[in-house]
């Protein structure tokens, strides 16, 4: 079973994010690097389903700077068996991120390509079905689990008002969420087994950007809000404000 | 003079919000154009007759795609018929609703047409030519303000963030049958299960009653629940990612990062700490109100009304206050 998986490396979750002086782009001062929770998603799903086949090979790749190295190292310590870093510009143009992975993987045989749903950074929520389309493979994004049976993978996803189950051909791209499987810690062990492990670094291929970032802001500072009160008694007056001054009921 | 396309979605033959608000979306951008709105829609035999009510929202054309193959969603039969509408029409941008099945199908459109698509936007506009938009980036921790440059632009709008306006207005509906065949999907959905008849979901309802740790035990959900009751059909439960990861609710009803964002008219925090990644998740909602027992939670912070209590007093109370408010309505 040879799984590659695409990965990420955004800001920590819990970073508090600033615009920077420029307007368009966070003041990074501080700010802790990570693998974006999505694509730990992903990579614990290839590492269960490499253990389960008892055989095969997960192979992690990136596009980035050559920071994104740690975050290879990461995934290469919970488990992983090799890793690719594309050095280069990622831009907020998902589409030309997509056509860089894409050109990775044209032609390169594995039964499953597997991608966080979104990076934690831009959110677009997009790369992975334009992986899929340009690679002509197909693909299934929201997957919270799977399982595969011979020649075919049989995802669990969830919908507005429901779930699914949708069964997809081999190889495939399945875009994980969040599901059963908390992500590992990499033990003592993995990290120093990490070391050894390959992690080529090579130049992408370029794909311009046609999204223009034309600045960055913060969100909008909500109103500071008002405590009504203490307690049920705070309650009637609580009521009343969300009628007739917010309008919300 | 450019025309705008969007695509209006159906979910088990009906058209919902996500529909009126990316053809309303699309009938503003057409106007400031100078052009018009064309919607598509796809979906099983029969879906002719509800799609004729996007007019209303400023479609002057629709085109509907019918076939047995696409009264439910598969990316494999839904992708070529929109790409082959938007080849047609010389299209300025195509509008998409930021759902499931919009994230899912919008980017698979882009590739095929080689062009970008900015997701989940809060704002579009279209000016001199170019689209411009304004998107949440780092789970909403800040927005970003992008130009497309290319044509068609494609977007994606993120649910309950813009009015579907309605106009006295009719559109020309003409049908067509997509070339599908069935045997050759490699996508099959195999089972779907709908959630409790008559509930909503969590990212597209208008009130979001939402619990935390503080409600100390999954047997208590029974409050919320009631509270959800009483404010009425436009409701949902949603939840703290603790909570969902102790295994007390499911994923699905997960509100902030990992799990769905959500902007309703009112949102209720009900023993929810507030966690930076709960946050980001909410804080587009209209109005938020906080009930928590510790003065100092952040979820004070972004919240426009705060109770500062024990949950188990007030929310029974606020149930019992807004039945009887929606009764003398």
């Amino acid at each position: 079973m040879n799984i590659i998986v695409c990965i990420k490396r955004v800001p920590d979750t819990e970073a508090r994010i600033r615009v920077d002086g420029s307007g368009a782009g966070i003041d990074k001062t501080g700010i802790k690097y990570d693998l974006s929770p999505y694509d730990a998603f992903a990579v614990e799903a290839a590492l269960r389903l490499k253990e389960a086949a008892g055989e095969g090979e997960v192979t992690l790749l990136t596009l980035g700077e050559s920071s994104s190295q740690e975050t290879l190292r990461k995934g290469l310590a919970m488990g992983a068996d090799r890793a690719v870093l594309l050095t280069g510009e990622v831009t907020l143009d998902g589409l030309a991120t997509a056509k860089t992975l894409a050109a990775e993987l044209e032609g390169v045989e594995a039964d499953l390509f597997l991608l966080g749903i979104k990076a934690a950074d831009d959110d677009q929520q997009q790369v992975g079905p334009m992986v899929a389309a340009l690679t002509g493979r197909p693909c299934v994004s929201g997957v919270s689990s799977f399982e595969v049976n011979g020649s075919t993978a049989t995802c669990h996803r969830e919908v507005e008002g429901g779930s699914e189950v949708v069964e997809v051909d081999m190889p495939a791209v399945l875009c994980m969420t969040k599901g059963p499987n908390e992500p590992r810690l990499a033990a003592l062990k993995g990290i120093m087994a990490a070391k050894k492990k390959p992690l080529e670094e090579k130049p992408a291929t370029e794909h311009a950007s046609r999204v223009r970032l034309a600045s960055l802001s913060e969100p909008p500072a909500r109103a500071p809000g008002r405590i009504v009160g203490e307690g049920a008694d705070a309650v009637p007056e609580l009521v009343r404000l969300l009628r007739e001054e917010a309008n919300a009921i | 003079m450019a025309n705008i396309l969007a695509f209006a979605e159906q979910r088990e033959g009906q058209l919902g919000s996500a529909a009126r608000e990316a053809v309303s979306v699309a009938a503003r951008l057409a106007e400031a154009a100078g052009g018009a709105a064309h919607a598509i829609v796809l979906g099983g035999p029969g879906i002719s007759s509800v799609a004729a009510g996007l007019g209303a929202y400023g479609a002057t054309t629709i085109s509907v795609g019918e076939h047995d193959a696409l009264a439910d969603y598969n990316p494999e039969s839904w992708v070529a018929p929109i790409v082959d509408q938007i080849r047609s029409g010389d299209y300025a941008a195509v509008i998409f609703a930021a759902t499931t099945l919009g994230k899912d199908l919008a980017p698979r459109v882009a590739a095929h047409l080689d062009v970008p698509l900015a997701s989940d936007v809060t704002e579009v506009e279209l000016s001199g030519g170019t689209v411009s938009v304004t998107r949440p980036v780092f789970s909403g921790k800040a927005f970003a303000n992008l130009e497309i440059e290319a044509s068609p632009a494609l977007v994606s709008i993120r649910p309950n963030v813009f009015q579907a306006t309605e106009q006295d207005a009719v559109g020309e509906v003409s049908t067509f049958t997509p070339d599908i065949d069935v045997s050759a999907l490699r996508v099959r959905v195999i089972d779907r299960k709908s959630a409790a008849e008559g509930s909503v979901d969590v990212s597209e309802a208008s009130v979001v009653v939402s619990g935390g740790r503080g409600m100390k035990d999954p047997e208590n959900w029974g409050l919320l629940e009631e509270l959800r009751e009483a404010l009425g059909s436009d409701a949902a439960l949603g939840a703290s990612r603790a909570v969902v990861d102790a295994g007390w609710r499911p994923h699905g009803e997960q509100v902030g990062q990992t799990g769905k964002t959500v902007a309703p008219k009112l949102y209720i925090a009900v023993g929810i700490s507030g966690a930076v990644q709960h946050l980001a998740g909410m804080r587009t909602a209209q109005t938020i109100v906080a009930i928590n027992r510790d003065t100092d939670a952040p979820i004070f912070g972004v919240a426009d009304y705060g109770i500062v209590g024990d949950l188990f007093d007030v929310v029974p109370r606020l149930t019992a206050e807004i039945g009887a408010l929606k009764a003398g309505d």
